[in-house]
């Protein structure tokens, strides 16, 4: 498997892995508290929803040329990349608290107590809409980024396949763990995902605009190996602006 | 109109984010990359320095600005 192929396949299933792990908890903190019926057709549907995207936006992207995609994926990664790696960075400087999946699933769980129950076409609409819209906005960036990954390297099968893994292990985990997967090193695969998207982004974002890359795939490598760098630089500068400014303003 | 405004700023969120500047920034390094491999120069060392400027320039503006009491017991963390 090449260099890019096995990027593309780590890539899909890291960042489907998060994203999963977080519409989980807001499944499981509904469905305990609540039910499981009306919560289930929540993430049937938006499921079904999902499917339908990928029905429609697959086949289409394969009429666009190759360029024009890489750019338009490219530009799209980059954006949509720099945001978690701004975010991870914060997170790992102690600048923002880390994401913990645990508190969000007891404040999800309290949510869905304090709630009042009302009844549409049969169903407990609370349940059905806090899962229906967690699974499908959680499930849109899957889809984005499975789509992105596969379409503009041409292998749509492996970025799904990274994507089903994900799914099937994340659910398997979360059924024996009947509970949010608080365990997960969720901040530090965030990291690493918004490394591998800004990465792929701006690999192909130069890429769609006619830059010919040295040395071809193999400057995936180098380009990561850069964005780590910095990220790990910036990361070590802002501890230390940090504790700087944390007596400053404890004293304030 | 409340589905299509919902829809808008979903992939404004999705996109731009908490930092315009960044996703502005990207777009007009993209099209100094385009226009310089159009004129003969192969200028992909363009983005990657484009990136770690907008990425460090971020950072710095959210770490320098006014923070919320909830922030400044974060920091403190």
């Amino acid at each position: 498997m090449s260099t890019s192929a096995t990027l593309v396949l780590l890539g899909a299933f890291l960042a489907s892995a998060v994203e999963m792990v977080e519409a989980l908890t807001i499944v499981l903190g509904v469905g305990i508290v609540r039910g499981w019926r009306s919560t289930l057709i929540g993430v049937a549907a938006a499921t079904i929803v999902l499917a339908a995207l990928v029905a429609a936006l697959g086949p289409a992207l394969r009429v666009l040329p190759i360029e024009t995609l890489r750019l338009v994926v490219g530009a799209l990664l980059l954006a949509f990349g720099l945001q978690w790696l701004r975010k991870a960075i914060l997170r790992s400087s102690g600048y923002t608290p880390m994401h913990d999946e645990d508190e969000s699933f007891r404040r999800h769980r309290a949510q869905a107590a304090a709630a009042g129950r009302e009844e549409k076409a049969r169903l407990d609409w609370y349940s059905f809409t806090v899962a229906f819209k967690g699974v499908l906005l959680e499930g849109l960036e899957v889809v984005f980024i499975v789509i992105s990954f596969g379409s503009a390297q041409g292998r749509l099968g492996l970025a799904s396949a990274g994507a089903g893994a994900a799914f099937v292990l994340v659910v398997g985990a979360g059924v024996l763990a009947r509970g949010p997967l608080e365990r997960i090193p969720e901040n530090t695969i965030k990291f690493a995902v918004g490394l591998l998207l800004t990465s792929f982004g701006c690999f192909w974002g130069a890429e769609g605009t006619g830059v010919d890359w040295p040395g071809d795939e193999l400057s995936l490598l180098g380009v990561i190996g850069f964005l780590g760098a910095l990220s790990f630089l910036l990361v070590r500068a802002l501890r230390r602006q940090r504790l700087v400014l944390v007596p400053a303003e404890v004293k304030a | 109109m409340k589905y299509v405004r919902s829809f808008g700023l979903f992939w404004w969120n999705f996109v731009v984010g908490d930092d315009w500047r960044v996703a502005a920034g990207l777009a007009f390094a993209l099209g100094l990359t385009s226009l310089l491999t159009h004129s003969g120069v192969n200028a992909w060392w363009l983005l990657p320095v484009a990136i770690a400027l907008l990425l460090a320039g971020s950072l710095w503006r959210e770490t320098r600005r006014p923070r919320s009491r909830e922030d400044q017991r974060s920091y403190a963390r």
